[in-house]
């Protein structure tokens, strides 16, 4: 027993240097080469100053935005630090108020809107910080943010028409709008 | 359910089963120690660990001395672990100064990654330093794994073998699926990722002014390269609390159907290289076939219930699937199949909060843990772990038949059937007895996210979870100092409970002579096995865990439709 001690010793601590320390650190150096705005966190820079990241979703309060999906990542929502969901059942009590509050708040923001509920805009997301919604939520919250801006609705609509990434291939995933850059594009909007 | 929906499973099985047959060839060439295309690159490198380590590569051992080269190994990397987190604090590479992990919480980390489970009782993003992800976490992730396909190697061994005293060299079946197989696509694979999106640095978190001018902290880190070796190596841990549903871990449809291929190969090509040693490809094709019927009927179940969505939800006027607990880039197909095929396996990533789906879509991850993972199963012990249950199978048809059961040629006795029960037997002992003792106990029900019951699935999932070394979570359920210590002991005892046996019974059919297969022999390469060997399986969880089951999930879907609330 003892020799195998011995050398699991020398193999764990020959493995730690090559997969635990080289492995990492070499990976690290290809990908700040091949790919260093995504290796960095795929910072967004709009007017010379960071905004945020293109793969993270951040909290949208204001009518002329378009809101993201409610969050349970951290006390105020869209927190990187604290990600993860509500991970409430689908009978618990809390789920169900939380999804009636979402409703009638999108409902009373939203006065305009004519289409049905969407279920992304009622429901949190898994990782709290989904920087997405589907194109019918974004469709759904149009009326609000063409009044807010003062723009036609046919504007707005074809806006998000050219935000609209499909599904991979054809098939992978779902269709979806990534708020940051849809909001992004409204703000550079020549009024 | 969508066309769109199943193409993606379908497409992804298609690859999977593509990739199967190559990566078996090529696994056999590994573990006989042939010269694969890689050799000249990697084969340097092998005969210096052999050297620094003082191995010799032509020495085989016993299956006993393989079992004590497993323990004293995971026993070294215990507390190796133990030791870096609870010291994190002083060391390097962590820009966020990240305090040390408080005692009971870093044994229970530790257990759960030298067991390739990879629960997760702690938030990767303030819990972690960058030193501890990647040369504690990451390196268990790639020795966890490799431990387990060497395992898995040296009991296919025992099989292929006759009156042969020894199953091969651990360290050498250890270093070869390192350098072999784990390294070089976990480099492919990583960059890929980290193409996509995922991060792959060591600055700081970033804090930054969004566009409304509220103030938000950017994650970052090692991501990209540990992501790689998360799925390859069924390992499951998340560098950030929201695991593959986190953009940064997953952030693109495509990035998701990668680490589902990355989840599912390494167990794929070892079914192959199961047939190709035994020198029975047929056999390895009917183990995969069983597999993959009960990947589909999973698969099927989640996508159905998951897409149905909830009731009570429909009734509030927001119609369609169930997304609370998703992404949208995912929806409700993509987030179904991983859940299928995170559990299949002992992988335990999630790219949704298994704890939100509805009743019925829960209780598909549940069941598939409950099954032992052996729907292609984790990398190695989804291969052992199906093997006692193929030895089970042929003694029960041995009895059916009234013949002495044969299995590759060899006589099933007395001894065999004892290890594999050994094994088998492990699962409801560990899972039903703790989830017992928690839900009659103000400490385990201290934590629970959910009341009625899904808060006792959420008990249930915990001990199931950590039994298998799955490491996915109904993950409402909170952190204690009862939790750390019993899920600890049930990963612990789930893991090697089952490797001891395994290596026993491959041990002492490698010690027996070949008998000639006459016309009353009952052979695994059938349909009528393939059968069998489903049925043994289905009903030998079904008899342990319905009740429980029926309790949890159960019961739960029948008064969502009531319109009950908790």
């Amino acid at each position: 027993m003892l020799k195998f001690v011995a050398t699991s010793l020398r193999m764990t601590i020959v493995t730690i240097v090559l997969l635990g320390l080289l492995y990492p650190l070499a990976m690290t150096g290809f990908a700040q080469i091949l790919f260093a705005y995504q290796a960095n966190g795929s910072f967004v820079i709009h007017n010379g100053e960071p905004v945020g990241s293109a793969i993270i979703g951040q909290r949208w309060t204001k009518p002329q935005y378009f809101y993201g999906r409610p969050s349970a990542a951290g006390t105020n929502g869209y927190d990187p630090t604290a990600t993860g969901g509500t991970n409430l059942g689908p009978s618990s009590k809390k789920l169900i108020a939380a999804t009636r509050a979402a409703i009638a708040a999108l409902k009373r923001e939203n006065p305009d809107a004519t289409l049905p509920i969407p279920m992304d805009l009622v429901t949190s997301s898994a990782s709290g910080i989904d920087p997405d919604i589907s194109p019918q939520a974004a469709y759904y919250q149009a009326p609000r943010v063409a009044k807010a801006r003062g723009m036609s609705l046919a504007r707005v609509d074809a806006l998000i028409a050219r935000h609209v990434d499909g599904r991979t291939f054809g098939f992978l995933g779902e269709p979806r709008v990534n708020v940051l850059r849809l909001n992004l594009a409204l703000d550079d909007l020549r009024p | 359910m969508t066309i769109t929906g199943w193409l993606q499973a379908l497409v992804f099985f298609a690859i999977v089963l593509a990739l199967t047959k190559p990566l078996g060839l090529y696994f056999a060439r590994v573990f006989e120690g042939e010269r694969t295309w890689l050799s000249p690159v990697v084969e340097p490198l092998e005969r210096l660990i052999y050297r620094i380590c003082g191995i010799d590569p032509a020495h085989e051992m016993p299956w006993y001395a393989y079992a004590l080269a497993v323990l004293a190994f995971s026993l070294v990397g215990f507390v190796y672990l133990y030791v870096l987190l609870r010291t994190q604090r002083w060391l390097p590479l962590n820009p966020q100064h990240i305090g040390n992990m408080e005692p009971s919480l870093a044994w229970n980390t530790a257990i759960s990654f030298l067991t390739n489970t990879n629960w997760q009782f702690y938030s990767g993003e303030t819990a972690m330093s960058y030193l501890s992800q990647m040369a504690g976490l990451a390196w268990h992730n790639f020795v966890s794994a490799a431990a387990g396909v060497a395992i898995a190697v040296a009991v296919v061994r025992g099989i292929a073998r006759t009156s042969s005293a020894t199953l091969g060299n651990f360290w050498v079946d250890l270093t070869r699926a390192l350098l072999y197989i784990f390294v070089p696509i976990s480099i492919v694979a990583g960059l890929a990722l980290c193409a996509q999106g995922v991060p792959q640095n060591f600055n700081a978190y970033t804090t930054v002014r969004t566009v409304e001018g509220g103030l938000q902290t950017i994650t970052g880190g090692p991501m990209a390269s540990q992501e790689a070796i998360k799925e390859l190596g069924t390992n499951g841990g998340g560098f950030v609390n929201a695991n593959s549903a986190s953009p940064n871990e997953n952030p693109t449809p495509f990035s998701n159907l990668l680490e589902l291929l990355l989840i599912f190969i390494v167990a794929a090509g070892l079914v192959y290289m199961y047939g190709v040693m035994v020198r029975n490809r047929r056999a390895g094709w009917a183990m995969f076939a069983a597999m993959s019927l009960l990947f589909f009927g999973g698969f099927t179940v989640a996508y159905w219930a998951e897409a149905a969505g909830n009731p009570l939800i429909h009734h509030l006027g927001a119609l369609g699937g169930n997304l609370e607990g998703k992404e949208v880039r995912f929806g409700i197909a993509a987030s179904a199949l991983f859940a299928t095929v995170t559990t299949d396996t002992s992988c335990g990533a999630v790219n949704a909060m298994h704890d939100s789906f509805t009743a019925l879509g829960g209780l598909v991850p549940l069941v598939n843990m409950q099954l032992g993972e052996i729907v292609f199963g984790g990398a190695g012990s989804g291969l052992y772990g199906m093997i006692m249950f193929v030895v089970l199978t042929v003694f029960i048809a041995g009895l059916m038949v009234g013949r002495t059961p044969e299995f590759m040629g060899k006589k099933i006795e007395r001894r065999e059937v004892q290890f594999a029960i050994l094994a088998v037997l492990v699962t409801p002992v560990l899972v039903l007895i703790p989830t017992a003792i928690a839900a009659v106990t103000p400490a385990g029900l201290a934590t629970l996210n959910n009341a009625g019951p899904h808060g006792f699935s959420e008990i249930l999932y915990a001990f199931s979870s950590t039994n298998a070394n799955n490491g996915s979570a109904f993950a409402g359920l909170g952190p204690n100092l009862f939790y750390n210590v019993a899920t600890g002991i049930t990963m612990l005892f789930g893991r090697f409970a089952v490797i001891v046996p395994a290596l026993a019974l491959a041990g002492s059919l490698a010690g027996k002579r070949a008998i000639p297969e006459g016309p009353g022999t009952f052979t695994t390469d059938s349909g009528i096995f393939v059968a069998l060997l489903m049925g043994t399986i289905v009903i030998v969880g079904a008899l342990t865990f319905l009740p429980a089951d029926a309790l949890g999930p159960i019961v739960e879907h029948l008064l969502v439709a009531q319109g009950s609330t908790f």
